[in-house]
């Protein structure tokens, strides 16, 4: 297990004496609150997601030298799903049925989340997912810390039709092909045409995960490209594939002055340690950026290098979610007095917490965050550099307005009303 | 750092030429406020305060809007002076950006930095274009030239007609007379010299030219055209229409380009593969690991460059390929000594066996390099590319892997044709017993030909690293594909193996542009395995003896 043995003895003893000083309370078996950390820690999606475990080992480790919670010690109980989507769901049962943890933080890709979904909703437990996604789902028992598409895509187009970046009237959607490329871009679609974007340009290309022969569709690009209009390409490509892909880019002399990419699963994690000379300008939209100079962003990076022993790891947007979600928790624990998953929901609506990158987050009763925008261009550092961000916050939206049959639903867990996908309100006895 | 020097003096002699002029008090004044709008208002305000300093036509202006371009323009936080800041060690040396006189030094937290973003990019380099069209250096004549193109702003037409009587270099001049006829298309109110401009830039078969000549024929919402003028828009329209087969015929020669470094990348894999597999009989599950490890070498590698001989980074790759094919090799030969041996004969435990080796060498790089992509460079000669005619480019990383595989491949035939060790090696895999009975020591060879094998396969996986992500799992992406192509080209053959890889690559490439990336791998499929239905034994089948144990 992750707890090394001078650290559990700490534990059994801090336990020994929480126990001794609160005889008086009822539930004395459970001596720590447990936390789930289900991220891969090997296969494909390690690359991402090892760094949201030390990210979730990092926000435990902070709050028990701090005293805890509850005058408990948190303790985290790490599995690893190994990418492998079907594993995620046996991972995610035996987190809730058999290590009895009080909360999970995990998952990256949409297809994990939809494969542990039903055993998530099944058990009542309450999931933290972490990253930008397509939208378009509502659980009782998800809180989703990361932006959804009116939060990322949407103000990222709009600000590339804007004057200021550059008045784009064509467009290139770039997807790997799976379901958050491919719903980001229907409601993409539909977004354009609402605002006059003609069919024809409009193009969609989708490629296998690992794709390392871009080529041809960089050529295809190109050629879409010298149609007469300003064009820009939006990016849902996801994993390694981006690296080819941005060496392509650049070795075909595709500059981001004449042909913009605005990539949403493009962060610092990802351009660390690739020359990002020929891709100065490239575009990416997230909640958050490394680069944001706020005093907590600051203190944030000093304690991830500290804990990481290294001085060159960056932060990137998923560990500001993971970041949000968890000490809103921890407020949330605090208020309710207790870990019980539904009385902790209830206190979760409304909670507020600093955002890294200015301003405060809200967590609304759609089980999504209120958060910022922000648009950045890739630097010679590797660092992206704001040039748009919103002037607020931005509510995230569970159902979009932009596809018709969604525009009709309604996401809303407030008790006694509980629904995530009706038109009218409905309301169901809790049962537990 | 030559770029301000030269500036430097083109400044010394612009402000020698002012002060000969004696220019008033206001117009220096005047100069300062120009740097300062730079620095002040959005993005817009910004890149119209680029626009008026490139039309004072000051030289000043150039040393300011590249030190814009390269960021290294800041506003200091105590006075609100503009000033240009270079790195010196830890500490910025600050000039004022209005005449370059050094005011001291700054650390970067005393200093803001102006921000740019695509659109003032844009903005400086058409600007930087203005201002250098008249430059001495040939090179930043031309460069400026195609930033004026992209630019087309009315104000640069009569700098453009200068510039263009006096170029006297062949090549910037029709450069030039292409940036002037797109400006004069996209901003002259005159029809007579829009129609000339362009049977002019029609002479250009470019896809940027094109979408200049394109942008006449964009439609409104409602279907109308934007462009008013009927007699431009029918001289576009012709124009675009002679064009656009021409370009068709180039990009049928991007496709092909595209289509021959695909087989090459595949050829690159298989090659290994056709010596284990097709050679022995070996159904080697581990051979995509032999790439792996290649692959790893060259980071490996790379990263003793980079610590140690920084400026020799550019040769690491001739000193990986080498060690790529001994450390591949060697391992090939542990592995067929360590256990293939005992398993010859039996191809299903070989399979698990070799399939098990996999798993090992993988987790093994995990632990030692970690689950993530290690991030190997490319060397110099291998970025960027050759842009032909049309728009299409030939990049340099997938030429080097195309003329690298073939290379490989000659190497290859040489060693098996020329060599004892290829006589040894071919008489044991044809006649085994023979070959021992006149003193071939058949298990040395069996061992050296599975490590030949592995080695190039080690020295394909120095190729692929340039191309693909190097992670554990990076053989993995190319076991399928390399088999395909053994089994399609005909097992046992190397000439097999070369037209097969190439064939597939082909076909693959011009199906994608229809088919898309995804359904373009499918047909592919489907493709072989209904040629295997008919030919079972590939493309080139090995007749005789061999072939029938």
């Amino acid at each position: 297990m992750q707890l090394s043995k001078s650290a559990f003895k700490a534990t059994v003893a801090a336990g020994a004496l929480a126990l001794a000083s609160f005889v008086a309370q009822p539930s004395l078996a459970a001596d720590t609150i447990k936390v789930g950390v289900l991220h891969s820690l090997s296969g494909t999606m390690a690359i991402s997601e090892s760094t949201l475990k030390d990210t979730m080992l990092m926000l435990i480790d902070d709050l028990n030298k701090k005293g805890g919670l509850l005058g408990k010690k948190i303790e985290p109980v790490v599995v690893d799903p190994a990418s492998n989507w079907p594993l995620f769901a046996e991972k995610m049962r035996e987190l809730l049925s058999v290590h009895k943890v009080d909360v999970v933080f995990g998952n990256w890709t949409s297809v994990s989340r939809k494969s542990v979904l039903p055993v998530v909703e099944e058990l009542n437990g309450m999931l933290f997912y972490p990253v930008q996604y397509e939208g378009e789902e509502s659980s009782r028992n998800v809180f989703y810390t990361g932006a959804a598409p009116n939060q990322q895509a949407i103000p990222a187009v709009e600000y590339l039709m804007s004057e200021d970046g550059g008045s784009a009237k064509r467009w290139v959607l770039l997807g790997t092909d799976y379901v958050y490329p491919r719903t980001t871009n229907k409601i993409l679609r539909a977004f354009l045409k609402a605002k006059g974007v003609a069919e024809a340009d409009i193009m969609e290309s989708y490629t296998p995960f690992g794709h390392s022969d871009w080529q041809t569709i960089v050529a295809d690009v190109k050629k879409f490209a010298s149609a007469g209009k300003k064009t820009a390409v939006v990016s849902t490509i996801n994993g390694d594939a981006n690296v080819p892909f941005y060496k392509e880019l650049a070795n075909q002399g595709i500059k981001a002055e004449d042909i913009p990419v605005v990539a949403f699963s493009v962060g610092e994690e990802e351009l660390s340690g690739f020359d990002t000379k020929p891709l100065v300008g490239h575009l990416a939209a997230w909640n958050y950026f490394m680069s944001v100079k706020t005093p907590e962003n600051k203190a944030f990076i000093e304690k991830w290098h500290a804990f990481t022993k290294n001085k060159k790891r960056v932060t990137n947007d998923p560990m500001e979610a993971h970041y949000i979600g968890f000490n809103m928790w921890v407020q949330a624990v605090k208020q309710a007095g207790t870990t019980n998953v539904d009385a902790v929901r209830q206190a979760m609506y409304g909670q507020k917490f600093k955002n890294l990158a200015g301003g405060i987050a809200v967590m609304n009763t759609n089980h999504h965050l209120s958060k910022p925008v922000l648009i950045g261009e890739i630097q010679e550092d590797g660092q992206f550099e704001t040039v748009w961000s919103t002037k607020g916050v931005v509510k995230g939206d569970a159902w979009s307005n932009f596809i018709p049959e969604s525009a009709k639903l309604t996401a809303d867990w407030t008790y006694p009303w509980v629904c995530g996908n009706c038109e009218k309100p409905k309301y169901v006895e809790l049962t537990n | 750092m030559t770029g301000i020097k030269g500036s430097f003096v083109a400044l010394i002699l612009a402000v020698s030429a002012i002060w000969l002029i004696a220019p008033s008090q206001a117009q220096a004044q005047d100069f300062d406020a120009q740097v300062r709008a730079l620095t002040t208002g959005g993005y817009s305000a910004k890149a119209r305060a680029v626009t008026a300093l490139a039309a004072t036509a000051d030289p000043r202006a150039i040393p300011v809007l590249e030190a814009l371009l390269e960021k290294k323009l800041y506003t200091r936080n105590s006075d609100g002076a503009v000033v240009i800041a270079e790195e010196k060690g830890s500490v910025l040396l600050l000039r004022r950006a209005v005449d370059l006189t050094e005011i001291g030094e700054a650390s970067t937290s005393d200093l803001k930095s102006v921000r740019v973003n695509n659109r003032m990019r844009r903005a400086i380099r058409g600007a930087l274009g203005a201002l250098t069209l008249l430059s001495t250096d040939p090179a930043k004549r031309r460069s400026a030239a195609e930033a004026v193109f992209k630019a087309k702003d009315a104000a640069m037409v009569p700098i453009l007609d200068r510039a263009i009587a006096r170029e006297t270099d062949a090549k910037i001049k029709t450069i030039m007379q292409k940036a002037l006829a797109s400006t004069q298309l996209t901003t002259s109110k005159d029809t007579e010299v829009r129609v000339a401009a362009v049977a002019k830039l029609a002479e250009f078969v470019e896809q940027d030219v094109q979408s200049v000549i394109g942008s006449i024929l964009v439609k409104n919402g409602d279907g109308s055209f934007v462009e008013t003028d009927v007699k431009v828009r029918a001289a576009a329209s012709v124009a675009l229409e002679r064009m656009e087969s021409t370009l068709a015929s180039y990009r049928m020669i991007g496709d092909l380009f595209r289509g021959i470094s695909l087989g090459s990348v595949l050829l690159l894999a298989a090659v290994g593969l056709a010596i284990t597999f097709g050679v022995m009989g070996v159904i080697n599950m581990a051979h995509g690991e032999m790439l792996m490890l290649g692959a790893y070498t060259t980071f490996v590698i790379q990263n003793l460059f980079k610590s140690y001989m920084p400026s020799a980074f550019d040769y690491s790759l001739t000193v990986a390929v080498p060690m790529a094919f001994l450390v591949a090799g060697a391992v090939g030969v542990a592995m067929e000594r360590g256990i293939i041996r005992h398993l010859y004969g039996r191809p299903l435990e070989t399979l698990l066996a070799t399939w098990g080796i996999s798993l090992i060498l993988r987790q093994f790089v995990r632990s030692i390099f970690g689950p993530t992509n290690r991030e190997v460079g490319n060397p110099e000669w291998m970025s960027g590319g050759i842009e032909l005619v049309g728009g299409v480019v030939l990049t340099y990383n997938r030429i080097w892997i195309i003329v690298f595989s073939l290379l490989v491949l000659g190497a290859l035939v040489l060693v098996l044709r020329y060599t004892a060790f290829g006589l040894q090696m071919r008489a044991r895999l044809l006649f085994c017993r023979m070959a021992s009975t006149m003193g071939i020591r058949t298990n040395w060879v069996d061992a050296l030909t599975f490590g030949l094998g592995s080695g190039i396969a080690g020295m394909a996986g120095v190729a692929l690293s340039q191309v693909d992500n190097v992670g554990p799992n990076l053989g993995q992406a190319y076991i399928v594909d390399s088999f395909m192509v053994v089994v399609f080209g005909g097992v046992g053959n190397l000439w097999g193996t070369l037209v097969g890889a190439f064939s597939l690559g082909i076909i693959n490439k011009f199906l994608e542009p229809f088919a898309g990336a995804v359904l373009g791998k499918i047909l592919v499929l489907i493709v072989i395995i209904l040629f295997i239905q008919k030919r079972p034994r590939g493309l080139f089948a090995l007749k005789g003896r061999a072939v029938e144990n």
